[in-house]
């Protein structure tokens, strides 16, 4: 499985399955095609394009790549849930169109939400599953003595599943899939929503699976961290197999252009990161970590052109990651896309960029350096610093609040004691901290921890039950209204009228806002300048790519230029490109003076926040920049933890100390 | 089938059926539906809905004061169908009418005695029209009740003495299959029908599209369970809620509303099996091709349910409506149940009738069942 096709090339086609024991793929598809008609949309969705792969037996496989990608979908042609449309796949040496129960008898799959039946115990959950694989008594009862054991579920035998929290429930939908030895087991997505914590239990139970019972297991994931951990990598993207092989294969692509420079002391590494960013002649990526900044060079590129980006900050190489090898895969993809297209428009139709993927690919490269010769003229110079060409956010970034020369700027967020309840439960217990001006202010936390409630308090949805609370210099206590419009919000989900074009949202929800006539026509001639959204005003919004949608909400956020804009997960669900842009443009925003209040569950996006807090069932456990959590993480000197890394050991601490405190209080 | 292969065909029937049952009974929506609404029901149709006109008032206005005329309403102090009110005026009777505080007057002209003498007396009775039924039963209760006194008179007289139609010849009146004319009779087996279907319908409607919802029929799909296991495993409880639910109406049509029972009760029982699998399958199909809650109750309700009220002839007989309402009654399948039921109850063993709909009714069952069995694939596209 050493072979790696070249960006953009189709895959070389798999070896066929062959009849020989033991020589049978886990999975073996050619040519595999799949479209749906999306209600509403004139294209139906290509969701998997001439996909031809083969998944070895007794290994563990990862299929990689962002929503959308065509991940669900190939797992559920493969566990006979769908038919393709053209080509042919093969499971256990099966053909799977041909006969799906014969599959679905041998195989095990757990889909995205676990199919757990949520008014079932644990332990009737279980014996449904086994009494449904015709497990006997004896072979049941051994089994589940090691599924208690791997899972930790035992205590919770006859708790309701629905009353389990989302790692337990991950484990159990785990366990049903596990209470007899299946020939290939189908993961779609076991971690999404999940906390790093149960995250890293689930993959040491797979990893044990594999190496002792030579388990077939395929898992589908969006986060390539994970996916290095398997034998195999499958990469997909906008339907099509990217790349195939070892995660060293993919990892070797980027190899020997990777490097990490340190930013000049008093700045934050997002403002070289930008810097980087904005130049895709160059750089391929550039991410911020670990209070550095971490960077893919151009193979092309000349040293000439990196040096003075660098601007004197010395850059270190360090080894090639997967997600590096995928980033430097997915820039191939869009340069190639590009030339395509342009040739297209040129050939037949010299027709506004189409909304499709390949449009949005051929856009992006140039998406930063269009946004950064933009950034003074369109955001208001709010905070006071309007600096020189596209120097905005560098030039706010050596104001940047820890920065211990420059003035502070005020607080904007001032949260003392604050705590709610919902009956006897406490979601959040006596919280207390502030924001400043500017700030990007990160919330992360385990699911259930409470982040969630902080943020509606914050942004006046939900009344605090005590505590005090003052947001934009207004206390929300007493008068919410008027705090709400200094303050804008972009939901989680897709909270805009799909059925409404982005013009009529954007005139929607103005109106709402109180703003009107040449005002508004002014405001929205702006937002939509600056979220690239120029030209599509006639687009339906809920027929627009995730991306797009997403830049809509934020630019409907903006509309009434608000002092500080609340973001709930921004970045849940889309790929690592569109991530890098939202960045961008959050970097931009703070160093126009808007302060920005985030949640996020992708642990590395701390590295972009000034500051970030770190809540786990209700108590706040850390606060701080994100080299002040590192170390009270206990990071030693050089060994520098990652964010997820601090993020597990902090909420270990605090779940450890609080547990001897409960004790304390038995004894 | 092989000997294992069906020992595994029960074991995972008897686990998804387990599964069922439970989820039915942890769910209190299920509950309040299966158990609650049709006691609810029984009570509201059995007491609330009757069509009998009981104790209707009535205005009486006497203005001739003579003891004949008195005599002539007393009639209407006897019957429990009427109770009058005397007034003084018909100013008063008049408004009263308006308010709909009384449903009718009854008037004695100021020479009402003058002109019995004569032989020629009227007495004017005026019904409220806006419930033309209702108007209808009173205007024949009301002039039964003065014909008895005219009769008496007439008998006394030795002649013809008021002339008219009236004679010696007394009229008896005689209802067959329901000779007590209670509407009470008459509704109760339409309500067992009624109770079926929104359990047997309105219940299963629900659960395949909860599964849906849920996501977590793909999961039970890749596994060794047969589609045919996954619906028998639905059907089987809501098989057995409808059948308690039967047996809540067949007690209370016997000890609540004290209906007879002329035919079979075994006859009953088995044609509401049939019914019941009518119902289900019926639910079972809508679920499974809307995939989606609320669709699916909607879908269940205007399908099943209304239509088994209103087209069924179990309010309205379907020999009285416009020919196309007709053609579509004769399509719900609740029609042929409530005719069975009701020629159960109050006419006793017609077998000819009897077996023809339960024949109906299996054939109806048997469609709906495989077009559920046709629908539910293990597939997802």
């Amino acid at each position: 499985m050493k072979h790696f096709p070249a960006p953009g090339l189709p895959s070389p086609p798999a070896p066929l399955p062959q009849a020989g024991e033991g020589n049978i793929p886990a999975l073996a598809g050619r040519g595999l095609h799949k479209r749906f008609r999306v209600k509403g949309a004139a294209q139906p969705t290509q969701a998997l394009n001439d996909v031809t792969l083969a998944v070895p037996a007794a290994s563990l496989s990862a299929l990689v790549g962002p929503d959308g990608a065509g991940k669900t979908t190939l797992l559920r042609l493969a566990a006979g849930l769908m038919r393709a449309d053209a080509g042919a796949l093969h499971v256990l040496g099966i053909d799977v169109a041909q006969n799906p129960q014969a599959v679905q008898d041998r195989i095990s799959y757990m889909p995205q939400r676990f199919g757990l039946y949520e008014d079932l115990s644990v332990q009737e959950n279980l014996d449904l599953y086994a009494d449904l694989h015709g497990v006997g008594r004896d072979e049941r009862r051994e089994r589940y003595a090691r599924l208690m054991a791997m899972t930790d579920l035992g205590r919770f035998g006859t708790r309701l599943a629905g009353k389990l929290s989302g790692g337990m429930k991950q484990k159990l939908g785990l366990a049903c899939t596990l209470v007899r030895s299946p020939d290939l087991l189908l993961l779609d997505e076991p971690t999404a929503g999940v906390d790093p914590l149960s995250r890293r239990e689930l993959w040491s139970i797979l990893r044990q699976l594999v190496d002792e019972a030579r388990l077939s297991v395929i898992v589908s994931t969006a986060y390539l961290d994970e996916a290095e951990r398997c034998a195999q990598v499958f990469v997909l993207h906008g339907g099509r197999l990217i790349a195939q092989g070892a995660p060293d294969a993919i990892r070797q692509q980027a190899s020997g252009l990777c490097f990490v420079a340190a930013p000049p002391p008093g700045t934050a590494p997002r403002a070289l990161q930008a810097r980087l960013l904005d130049a895709p002649a160059t750089i391929i990526d550039a991410a911020p970590q670990g209070g550095e900044v971490r960077f893919i060079r151009r193979p092309d590129a000349d040293n000439a052109a990196v040096d003075a980006l660098l601007d004197g900050v010395s850059a270190m190489p360090v080894p090639a990651r997967l997600e590096d090898g995928f980033m430097v895969l997915l820039r191939g993809r869009e340069a190639q896309a590009e030339v395509k297209l342009s040739a297209e428009t040129n050939a037949t139709t010299p027709s506004p960029q189409p909304l499709s993927r390949e449009g949005r690919g051929a856009s992006t490269p140039f998406l930063y350096g269009r946004l950064s010769q933009r950034t003074n003229a369109p955001l208001p110079p709010r905070g006071g610093g309007a600096g020189g060409e596209g120097e905005v956010a560098l030039g706010e970034g050596h104001s940047h609040p820890n920065a211990p020369a420059s003035p502070t700027p005020e607080i904007v967020i001032e949260v003392k004691d604050l705590v709610r309840k919902f009956g006897d439960f406490t979601a959040v217990a006596s919280a207390s901290f502030d924001v400043r001006r500017g700030e990007i202010f990160g919330l992360l936390g385990p699911n259930g921890a409470g982040k969630t409630t902080t943020f509606r308090m914050l942004c006046g949805l939900l009344p605090a039950s005590s505590g005090f609370l003052q947001v934009a210099g207004v206390n929300l206590r007493t008068a919410r209204a008027h705090a709400r419009s200094k303050i804008g919000y972009v939901a989680q989900k897709f909270a805009l009228y799909g059925n409404l074009s982005v013009g009529e949202n954007l005139q929607f929800f103005g109106g709402a806002y109180g703003l009107r006539g040449s005002r508004l026509r002014e405001r929205m001639q702006t937002v939509l300048a600056q979220f690239d959204l120029a030209g599509h005003e006639q687009a339906t919004s809920g027929l627009l790519p995730g991306g797009f949608k997403q830049r809509l909400a934020m630019a409907t956020g903006l509309l009434h230029e608000p002092e500080i804009l609340f973001l709930d997960e921004p970045t849940s669900g889309i790929d690592p490109l569109a991530r890098r842009e939202f960045w961008r443009r959050i970097t931009a925003l703070a160093a126009s003076g808007v302060t920005v209040i985030v949640t996020t569950h992708f642990m590395e996006e701390a590295e972009y926040c000034d500051r970030i807090v770190i809540q786990d069932a209700g108590r706040l456990l850390a606060i701080g920049t994100p080299e002040q959590v590192r170390a009270q993480a206990g990071g030693a000197a050089d060994g520098r933890l990652s964010m997820e890394e601090a993020f597990i050991g902090i909420v270990m601490q605090g779940r450890a100390s609080s547990r001897t405190a409960g004790q304390g209080a038995h004894a | 089938m092989t000997g294992p292969a069906r020992n595994r065909f029960w074991q995972r029937l008897i686990a998804l059926t387990r599964k069922e049952t439970r989820q039915l009974i942890r769910d209190p929506g299920s509950i309040a539906i299966g158990v609650l609404l049709p006691i609810v029901l029984i009570l509201l149709f059995g007491y609330g809905l009757s069509l009998d006109v009981k104790n209707a008032p009535m205005a009486v206005v006497l203005e001739d004061a003579s003891p004949a005329a008195a005599q002539a309403v007393a009639g209407l102090q006897l019957t429990p169908y009427i109770s009058p009110v005397p007034l003084a005026s018909m100013r008063e009777a008049e408004a009263l009418m308006r308010d709909r505080k009384v449903d009718g007057i009854v008037r004695l002209p100021g020479d009402f005695s003058r002109r019995l003498a004569a032989g020629d007396a009227t007495i004017q009775v005026i019904v409220h029209g806006a419930d033309a039924a209702k108007a209808n039963i009173i205007l024949r209760y009301a002039t039964g009740a003065l014909t008895q006194d005219a009769l008496r008179r007439a008998d006394l007289a030795g002649g013809a003495a008021l002339g008219g139609g009236i004679g010696q010849v007394s009229i008896e009146q005689r209802l067959w299959f329901n000779s007590a004319n209670t509407s009470t009779w008459y509704l109760v087996p339409g309500l067992i029908a009624l109770i079926m279907t929104l359990v047997g319908a309105f219940l299963t409607a629900l659960v395949m599209a909860r599964e849906w919802e849920r996501g977590t029929l793909e999961a039970l799909f890749v596994t060794p369970a047969r589609p045919v296991e996954i619906l028998l495993a639905k059907i089987i409880p809501y098989f057995i809620v409808g059948m308690a639910g039967l047996l809540l109406c067949l007690a209370a049509a016997r000890f609540l509303f004290a209906v007879p029972m002329h035919g079979s009760l075994a006859a009953v029982v088995v044609s509401a099996m049939f019914y019941l699998l009518v119902a289900v399958g019926m639910g079972l199909v809508i679920s499974s091709v809307t995939r989606n809650q609320f669709l699916a109750s909607q879908l269940a309700l205007i399908l099943s349910f209304l239509p088994s009220l209103m087209l069924s002839g179990f309010l309205f007989d379907l020999r009285n409506v416009p020919t196309p309402i007709n053609v579509i009654g004769h399509a719900v399948p609740a029609t042929y149940f409530i005719e069975l039921l009701r020629t159960l109850f109050l006419a006793g063993n017609v077998w000819s009738l009897v077996v023809r709909d339960c024949l109906i009714l299996l054939v109806y069952a048997a469609v709906l069942l495989g077009i559920a069995r046709v629908v539910t694939r293990k597939r997802l596209d």
